[in-house]
């Protein structure tokens, strides 16, 4: 069994997701077959493969945007098949995108206080008669927005646009936002891609930080350097199919991967 | 110098309801990059709502002052209700269909609502009554009513309260969200078709609060009333970029100045060749020349990529 780095026992061992058997199929295309993995509270967990493995697949259907075809996803212990995306964002799923996806024409700000339209409530009416109720929560999604920034290491330009933010900005804003809908579980899409070192090297911090606070982080990336510092452990996707799982050093010598990565019969 | 004046004040009134209108445009295609050609229709049923609760409580014992917000709040649950259907039944099972679909589905809802307001309150132009005593007023030679002035009085209360709605609350941060990334809004645990009926409904009050506007100023209502006023207030839309609300608000307080100072200096300008009957003329030489010069409008910024 691998050891957990940071958590006690007691949490150790505590799966928070568990995918059995998932399969997704586009038309005659298997996107997914028979996918198994369990994700524990508070592991950082890397999911990687070649292009074309189904990654992003998985992120889909752990999000709702695809339904699943066959097996079961538990998460947080209760089940879930042909949820809409809010059930599960509900649930405690948050994720950011390969292609970074924010609200480009709102400010850095307004994107995160969007992440907390779930865990607010006010509707129209309470808001244009300035309701006491609507005005606190209103101060409160900001000020939880603010913090979110400055955590993120965004807060110098709160009221900026977000399509006028740098790159690794946006990347940042991203996982600021999804941080907004209180997830139990973080999943990012390659968020190192397009990343310069230094800005790798706070990315790596930042997720750190983030795992320390009791949130599960999933990652999906092509840094394999980034991927086998960060994580407690590692599932290799390759045509759909999952072929090895385990702590870095172990999934780094399995000659399956080697052979997917590299090309050839597996030794 | 009053001629100048006059026309002033009628273009703002006019103005005033078309960017009532626009906005309803402009919030649909922003979320949905649909032209909602139905809009126009919308206003009309507010008016002819609006018409049939005050002839209603004429008779009775019911003061003016009640009167009016009662048919007001008629028109506007009316319209609210409308704009649903609308987009529940003709727009909604589309919502992925190739863009000439529901485009096409929007002058077929407009035809139906048309004919179906025509078949109900007939083809006759209907008074709508004067409920209040409309003052005129005399501003610097230039002559201003009462009716006019609260058409200017109320947009600019219902518009700022618009503005407050979309960009100082949740449901308007939800709205743009919606608008600018449906995948991402969807993922931020936005309930995406709650955030369009409720656009849908928001533009419909407008739209009914506008179609009291025009009925109160001209005294007449139409079953038709609603195919030229939707069509300028797209224009306008258009003209102030669409998808951007303050450009609807600027492009219809334009438009309507556009047309007002138009219709009252083209006679003189002509040498009496042509009169203020090629009013409407103004609005649609107005698209053709955004479409030409500036397709994304005055304050929009994207090219509209969508029919």
């Amino acid at each position: 069994m691998p050891q957990n780095r940071t958590l006690c026992m007691t949490q150790a061992d505590n799966p928070l997701l568990q995918l059995l058997g998932i399969h997704k199929h586009f038309g005659g295309l298997l996107a997914l077959t028979d996918v198994t993995l369990s994700i524990r509270q508070g592991e950082i967990y890397g999911l990687i493969g070649p292009n074309g493995a189904g990654k992003t697949t998985l992120f889909n259907i752990l999000t709702g945007l695809y339904q699943l075809d066959g097996g079961t996803f538990n998460f947080n212990g209760n089940t879930y098949s042909r949820c809409k995306p809010h059930v599960l964002a509900e649930a405690g799923i948050a994720r950011t995108f390969q292609n970074i996806r924010l609200f480009p024409n709102m400010t850095a700000q307004e994107n995160v206080m969007v992440g907390r339209h779930l865990r607010t409530q006010n509707g129209i009416w309470a808001a244009l008669r300035r309701h006491p109720a609507a005005r606190r929560e209103e101060k409160e999604s900001a000020q939880r927005a603010s913090e979110l920034l400055q955590f993120v290491g965004i807060h110098r330009s709160p009221q900026t646009l977000a399509k006028n933010l740098s790159y690794g900005e946006q990347r940042r804003l991203e996982i600021a936002r999804a941080l907004a809908t209180d997830p139990l579980l973080l999943a990012l899409d390659e968020p190192a891609a397009g990343m310069n070192a230094t800005e790798t090297a706070d990315l790596k911090r930042l997720l750190h930080t983030i795992r320390n606070q009791g949130i599960t982080v999933l990652l999906i990336e092509h840094d394999v350097k980034l991927i086998m510092d960060l994580c407690d452990r590692i599932a290799v996707l390759n045509y759909g199919r999952k072929i090895a799982e385990g702590m870095p050093e172990e999934v780094r010598s399995n000659p399956e991967v080697i052979a997917a990565y590299l090309g050839g019969n597996p030794a | 110098m009053e001629i100048f004046l006059q026309q002033l004040i009628n273009g703002l009134v006019q103005g005033s309801v078309y960017a009532l209108v626009a906005l309803g445009y402009t919030m649909v295609y922003g979320i949905l990059g649909l032209i909602n050609f139905a809009h126009g229709e919308v206003v009309m049923v507010g008016a002819m709502v609006a018409l049939m609760s005050i002839n209603a409580m004429l008779g009775s014992a019911f003061p003016p002052a009640i009167i009016l917000p009662v048919a007001l709040f008629a028109a506007i649950f009316a319209c609210m209700l409308l704009g649903y259907s609308i987009e529940r039944i003709a727009y909604r099972p589309l919502r992925h269909a190739p863009r000439l679909a529901p485009l096409i589905t929007a002058i077929g809802v407009s035809i139906v609502l048309q004919t179906l307001a025509m078949i109900i309150w007939g083809r006759e132009y209907h008074a709508f009554p004067q409920l209040f005593p409309n003052q005129s007023h005399n501003f610097g030679g230039a002559v201003i009513n009462d009716v006019q002035l609260a058409i200017i009085i109320i947009a600019l209360l219902v518009m700022s309260m618009l503005m407050l709605l979309v960009h100082r609350t949740r449901l308007g941060r939800a709205m743009r969200a919606v608008a600018e990334n449906q995948s991402a809004a969807i993922l931020m645990g936005i309930n995406i078709n709650q955030v369009i009926s409720i656009t849908f409904m928001l533009g419909s009050a407008l739209a009914a609060i506008a179609g009291i506007m025009v009925s109160a100023n001209y005294g007449v209502v139409h079953y038709y009333m609603g195919f030229m006023l939707g069509l300028k207030a797209f224009t306008a839309a258009v003209l102030g970029g669409i998808g951007n609300l303050r450009g609807a608000m600027l492009g219809g307080v334009l438009l309507g100045l556009i047309e007002s100072l138009g219709a009252g200096y083209i006679g003189t300008l002509t040498g009496g060749f042509m009169g203020s009957n090629y009013q409407d003329a103004f609005a649609f030489l107005v698209l053709i020349g955004v479409l030409i010069f500036r397709p994304s409008g005055l304050l929009g910024e994207r090219v509209a990529d969508r029919a």
